[in-house]
C-alpha cells in the first residue's frame, strides 16, 4: 500500500491554506497520543498553524501517565525471588518514587524487555520454576493484545504468567479533561489506534454533553492536518460531532473481535493518572475468571510509600496547562539523557518531544 | 506506544499466526484481534498482533478528496495565498 501521498507536500501546503481560511477565533486543540505529540513535533506542524489555533498535548502518552504508585508496584515485583519481570522498554528508565526498572536491572534484578506479551508467554515456557511478571501498560491499543496473550496462557496451559494491570482507557479521561477549569479546550484530535479498537461510539458523548468537536485522525503530517482542518471547520460552522479522518483505519464501529476480548478479560476499575488524579473507571482489572493470570493476587507485594519528585511539572504539561519549556527544570537540569520526570523519559513525552524536535526553552 | 505499523499478510499458519511483511522485513504477527483478515490484505500491527484490516480503497479515497479540495481552492486562489 502507497502512503507516500500521506506526506505530499502540495497536499499539505493546501490544508495549511485552508485551515488558515477556517480558523478565525482563536481555539485549542488537543491531542490525547504519545503518537501524534511525537508526529506534531516532528513535522514542525506547530509552525505552520495560524495564531488563532493552539496545539496542545494532553495525556496520551501511557508511560506518563502511569502513576508512581504503580511503577514502585512495577518495582516490588522485579524485587521478589523468583520472578521475572517483563516490559515494554518504554516503561525501563521511568522513575518512580525511589527507583527505575532501569536501576533494578543495573543491581542484578531479572527484568526483560519484549516486544510482545507473546514472548513474555514464551519465557515463562521455558521457565517453568519462575513466576513471569508482564507489566501491562498501555490504551485501547494494547488492551486487546494483553487480553489474547492471557487467554493463550490459559489454552496453553502456561501457569507461572501473569499480569500487572496498569492499563488505562481514553474516552472518560477526555471528560476530566473538558471539566477542568484551568484549560478551555475547543476540540480534541482524538487518538487513531486507540480508536481503531474502540470506535466512535465512546467519544459521543464529548459532542453531546459538553458540545466539544473531535476528529479521529491518523499519524501521518496530511492526517494530522486534515484531523486539524476538519476541527476548525466544526468550529467555524458551529458543530460539535465526532467525525473520522482517519477512515482507512478507523471503521465507524472500531475492531468488534478486539473489543469482546478486552471485555472477557478485564473489568472497568478506578485508576490514578498522573497529574489528574483518581478517574473512576479509567483503570482494567482482571476478572475473577482470570485470577489466577493476575500478578496482584499471584506475587503479593507491599510498595512503599509513595513520594513525588520535587519541581518536575509533569502533571501539569500532561494536563495542558503548562507547555513543557514553561517549566524551570526543561533543558536545564531535565533532559532527554538526565530525565526527571516521565514526559521526559518517554520518546512519546511532550517534553522529549519538544526537547528533540525544537529550540523551545534551550538558549542560544 | 500506541504506534501501528502497515503490514501485508503473506500467508497464515496455525494458531492464528502470520507471517506478514513489513516494509520488506518478515514477521510473525497473531491475527487473535482480526479473525477476518485474509492473505494479501493490510492489516495495522502493534506489540506482535494484527490490530486491524486496513481499508486501501478508503486510503485513496482520502487521498484523491483531499487533491480534488486542493483543487477547488487552487482555482479560488487560496493555494497562491490570495
Amino acid at each position: 500500500m502507497d502512503l507516500s501521498g500521506f506526506r505530499d507536500p502540495q497536499i499539505a501546503r493546501n490544508l495549511i491554506d485552508a485551515i488558515n481560511a477556517t480558523a478565525v477565533e482563536p481555539v485549542k486543540f488537543m491531542e490525547v497520543c504519545g503518537t501524534h505529540t511525537v508526529a506534531i513535533a516532528k513535522h514542525g506542524l506547530r509552525d505552520v498553524m495560524p495564531e488563532s489555533i493552539t496545539l496542545l498535548s494532553g495525556p496520551g502518552c501511557p508511560v506518563c501517565v502511569t502513576s508512581n504508585a504503580d511503577i514502585d508496584t512495577a518495582i516490588e515485583f522485579a524485587r521478589q525471588p523468583g520472578v521475572i519481570v517483563t516490559t515494554f522498554g518504554d516503561m525501563m528508565k521511568v522513575p518512580g518514587s525511589y527507583s527505575s526498572l532501569s536501576n533494578e536491572k543495573a543491581d542484578g534484578r531479572d527484568i526483560r524487555i519484549v516486544y510482545s506479551p507473546l514472548d513474555a508467554l514464551d519465557i515463562a515456557e521455558r521457565n517453568p520454576e519462575s513466576q513471569v511478571v508482564f507489566i501491562g501498560v498501555g490504551f485501547e491499543t494494547t488492551v486487546p493484545v494483553i487480553a489474547s496473550a492471557i487467554e493463550q496462557a490459559a489454552a496453553r496451559g502456561i501457569e507461572n504468567f501473569s499480569v500487572f494491570s496498569a492499563h488505562k482507557t481514553v474516552p472518560e479521561a477526555l471528560r476530566a479533561l473538558v471539566n477542568d477549569p484551568d484549560v478551555q479546550i475547543g476540540g480534541f484530535i482524538l487518538p487513531g489506534h486507540v480508536s481503531t479498537i474502540i470506535g466512535l461510539e465512546p467519544y459521543r458523548f464529548l459532542a453531546e454533553e459538553y458540545s466539544v468537536p473531535s476528529v479521529i485522525t491518523g499519524f501521518e503530517p496530511i492526517d494530522v492536518l486534515q484531523g486539524v482542518y476538519m476541527l476548525a471547520k466544526q468550529v467555524a460552522e458551529g458543530r460539535a460531532e465526532v467525525e473520522i479522518a482517519y477512515t482507512r483505519a478507523v471503521p465507524p464501529a472500531g475492531n468488534p473481535a478486539a473489543i469482546a476480548k478486552m471485555d472477557e478479560v478485564f473489568e472497568p476499575t478506578d485508576a490514578e493518572w498522573r497529574g489528574i488524579g483518581v478517574i473512576p473507571a479509567t483503570g482494567l482489572a482482571i476478572r475473577e475468571q482470570y485470577a489466577r493470570f493476575d500478578a496482584l493476587k499471584r506475587v503479593p507485594v507491599q510498595p512503599p510509600e509513595t513520594k513525588e519528585t520535587k519541581g518536575c511539572q509533569c502533571g501539569e504539561v500532561l494536563r495542558g496547562v503548562t507547555l513543557p519549556f514553561q517549566c524551570k527544570l526543561f533543558a536545564k537540569s531535565c533532559t532527554p539523557e538526565h530525565p526527571i520526570g516521565p514526559c521526559m523519559v518517554s520518546s512519546e513525552g511532550s517534553c522529549a518531544a519538544y526537547y528533540r524536535y525544537t529550540d523551545y526553552g534551550k538558549s542560544a | 506506544m500506541c504506534l501501528a505499523i502497515p503490514a501485508q499478510v503473506k500467508s497464515i499458519g496455525e494458531m492464528n499466526m502470520s507471517e506478514v511483511d513489513i516494509m520488506g522485513v518478515s514477521r510473525h504477527v497473531s491475527l487473535d484481534l482480526v479473525p477476518d483478515a485474509k492473505e494479501g490484505d493490510w492489516v495495522l500491527v502493534h506489540a506482535g498482533f494484527a490490530i486491524q484490516v486496513v481499508d486501501e480503497e478508503y486510503a485513496n479515497e482520502t487521498l484523491e478528496l483531499l487533491k480534488e479540495m486542493s483543487m477547488v481552492e487552487d482555482e479560488a486562489g487560496l493555494a497562491e495565498g490570495a
